[in-house]
């Protein structure tokens, strides 16, 4: 019963993945890739892996999917127009084989992996008690490969000034996207109101959970961002102004308390990143509570897009 | 795939664990079929609104039915409380987007 679950799901995967590509018009092939999404989230669930599949629900399926709308969207007037240029047979051919041939080598390498797959779990799991937190993933996310996080942090600080930078200057430092207006009486409006205490609740719940059960800031933050776009998109609140000191203060928080706890480490532990024994519980939600506000931001206004008009200090 | 956890912890055997087990399955797979029947309606009914029709209605009931079967499955009120949850949550987000994707329609009926 079980196989035949999983190949109907792998049947689905590769069904909308092709799809995703054939698709001839963006939106089309976006509502593939947010199905996609949804559905490789439910594999992970069955592979048990909960944190990934929330993951990939939130940030894979939910916010990717949510910025190629907004990306199709602006492409739409010039769409049919880049499908009339298209490019010569043999270039096409080119592009085919070179793809055909990435997919090959990849597959290939699948399949030369050993078995069973080198892995430091054991470990991970024999250090788990010197962090503190019962979730093996927060352990390995803050403590093991704290650096990876630190950088997909500043990562993301660098994306959302990528998104800024397409401002013009005379707009520099005010608002983001568009003023959405919407019936005040209407069900967006509405939906708004009523949904945001709750997804606050669940958000921060998520966050929490994380130290001993899957969840986690990215999930949470991502959760707390949505509920956010959905005030701004009912017109409820409008984006701050970029330009805003708390605005950059929140943006940078995290990663400046992670690098300051980074050098704490060096100081008393001996290593970047290390984490004084006993310590390390305390350090690891200090750092978590840090990184919620900037994600949260961050995943908020790499939505709301560049800023576009004037308004605010 | 994750053992059943809930049922009273009663063990394996147990008649009151069967007929929780039976009214389980049962619920489930009518809650199965309303997403089947929702799953129809959006290939086969002709427009925008009967699809929505379809979808919301068929999606709710059935949502409502699983989570109601699941619920002798789980331990504890806080559980069962989470499963109650999920169901309010998808059914007002459902209520709220068939509107809005219905009002989407109306105006683009509107525009041509």
């Amino acid at each position: 019963m079980s196989v035949v679950v999983s190949s109907a799901a792998v049947l689905l995967l590769l069904g909308l993945a092709l799809w995703t590509v054939v698709a001839r018009e963006a939106f089309l092939a976006i509502s593939g890739f947010v199905a996609y999404g949804l559905l490789l989230s439910l594999v992970w669930v069955r592979l048990y892996g909960v944190d990934v599949a929330l993951t990939e629900a939130a940030i894979g399926g939910g916010l990717t999917g949510a910025l190629l709308i907004g990306a199709a969207s602006r492409l739409r007037d010039t769409e049919a127009a880049a499908w009339s240029e298209r490019s010569g047979p043999g270039l096409r051919a080119v592009a085919k084989l070179l793809s055909l041939a990435v997919a090959v080598v990849l597959g290939l390498c699948v399949l030369a992996l050993p078995e069973p797959a080198p892995t430091l779990a054991d470990e991970v799991v024999a250090r788990m008690p010197a962090t503190g937190v019962g979730n093996p993933i927060t352990g390995v996310l803050l403590a093991f490969r704290a650096l990876d996080t630190l950088l997909e942090a500043i990562v993301l600080v660098i994306a959302l000034i990528g998104v800024w930078s397409f401002a013009p200057d005379r707009v520099w430092g005010g608002r983001p996207g568009l003023r959405h207006r919407s019936d005040p009486d209407g069900i967006l409006a509405y939906f708004a109101r009523l949904l945001p205490p709750v997804g606050l609740i669940i958000g921060v719940y998520i966050f929490w959970a994380g130290a001993d059960h899957p969840g986690g800031k990215f999930q949470g933050a991502t959760i707390l961002a949505a509920m956010w776009t959905l005030v701004l998109m009912a017109g409820l609140a409008d984006t701050p102004a970029i330009g805003r000191r708390w605005l950059r203060i929140g943006i940078v928080v995290g990663p400046l308390v992670f690098i300051a706890i980074g050098f704490v480490g060096v100081a008393v532990a001996g290593a970047f990143l290390a984490y004084p024994d006993g310590w390390a519980k305390p350090m690891i939600v200090l750092i978590e509570a840090a990184l919620m506000p900037t994600l949260v931001l961050i995943l908020g206004l790499l939505l709301a897009g560049p800023p576009s008009r004037r308004g605010g200090p | 795939m994750v053992p059943p956890g809930g049922t009273g912890g009663r063990p394996r055997g147990d008649p009151m664990r069967t007929l929780l087990d039976v009214y389980t399955y049962a619920m489930v797979s009518f809650g199965a079929f309303f997403y089947l029947a929702g799953s129809v309606g959006l290939l086969r009914f002709p427009d925008a609104y009967t699809r929505l029709h379809a979808l919301t209605k068929a999606d709710n009931l059935g949502l409502a039915l699983i989570v109601l079967g699941l619920m002798p499955q789980v331990d504890g009120v806080l559980a069962w409380l989470k499963l109650v949850l999920i169901w309010l949550l998808v059914l007002l987000s459902g209520a709220a987007v068939s509107q809005l994707i219905a009002r989407a329609a109306r105006r683009r009926d509107r525009q041509q």
